[in-house]
């Protein structure tokens, strides 16, 4: 299958799945419907888990060895203290790429 | 609303350039922007793409990322109920992180019934939906005129650090990220991406323990 193939079912199976789970309680939502209050926790821990996952291996193990104080690991680092400092995502990224390409010259 | 939209202008440009990373085009960035509408499984799935993940990892991990609006739909049900389904079906559509943020402070906030539920909620939408898809379509052009120095790649992950930075708000939050990253990262080796999938799962669970200890403590 051509990568072009593999998006194309990806988005038709992704955004159908991910609109039955927008609508799943709005489109009930005149027969009152709630979460259980025990599946909250797992539910509201599933991004910062997901992101996490997504964030670390890239910063940490970035060419398949895991480096820890790399370019990456620190430019990771530094776009880490921005984003909490500013809570800006342009300045988040912009921070961090220009971290990236400055440590791979003075580190690599 | 419109630092919120402004907001998302990045991200929709990095959806973009994350498309054309993955070896993808326009149409298959504009899909994804339009068909799914989320940035962080979007971004997730075109990263798996990018490394030829297969099929079934990328569509599990996009639609797990997106568990989270069973939350938000949740939630809005109450607010929303008066409305023809119609409506509710379209809102749907829009549900995202942003919409659902704006419009449940306002709702819960507002003890006269003087605002229109729907039109906020629409009118809170649709700017995003716009400014999302017409940022993509930057980010495509954009993504090729980027010369090589500039690890684009790299912008993936530091976006998903800003997304994840608002998710830690509490200490079962921390434990969960905490445990997910340092499972991915050592499970990383495993074929197929299967440490992404393991790792969220392992700080899902972390994170759900420590958290019933502290109801109990």
């Amino acid at each position: 299958m051509s990568r072009t193939t593999i998006a194309w079912i990806a988005i038709a199976a992704v955004g159908l799945g991910t609109y039955l789970v927008r609508a799943s309680f709005l489109a009930v939502a005149h027969r009152v419907a709630e979460i259980p209050a025990r599946w909250r926790t797992p539910l509201r821990l599933i991004p910062p888990a997901v992101l996490a996952a997504l964030v670390a291996p890239a910063v940490l193990r970035p060419d398949g060895v895991v480096v820890l104080l790399g370019p990456r690991a620190i430019a990771g680092a530094i776009a880490l203290g921005v984003a909490v400092w500013t809570r800006s995502v342009l300045a988040t990224i912009l921070v961090g790429l220009a971290a990236a390409v400055g440590l791979e010259v003075l580190l690599g | 609303m419109l630092p919120i939209t402004v907001g998302i202008a990045p991200f929709g440009i990095i959806a973009g350039i994350a498309a054309t990373d993955a070896g993808l085009g326009l149409p298959e960035a504009v899909g994804f922007s339009v068909l799914v509408l989320a940035g962080a499984a979007q971004l997730a799935a075109l990263d798996l793409i990018g490394r030829d993940a297969p099929l079934l990892v990328v569509i599990m991990t996009a639609l797990i990322i997106n568990l989270r609006m069973l939350m938000y739909s949740a939630s809005l049900a109450p607010e929303l109920a008066h409305l023809p389904r119609g409506r509710r079906l379209l809102g749907s559509y829009w549900l995202t992180d942003q919409t659902y943020a704006v419009s449940i402070v306002r709702f819960r906030d507002t003890e006269v019934a003087t605002v229109d539920r729907w039109w906020f909620y629409a009118g809170s939408a649709l700017p995003l939906w716009v400014v999302w898809q017409l940022t993509t379509v930057v980010g495509v052009l954009v993504g090729d005129a980027v010369p090589a120095a500039i690890p684009l790649g790299f912008a993936l992950p530091l976006a998903f650090i800003s997304l994840l930075v608002p998710t830690v708000t509490d200490r079962p939050a921390v434990v969960a990220a905490v445990v997910a990253g340092t499972v991915a990262v050592v499970a990383a080796p495993l074929p197929a991406n299967a440490g992404m999938p393991l790792a969220a799962l392992a700080g899902i669970l972390a994170g759900w323990v420590t958290a019933r200890r502290g109801d109990r403590a």
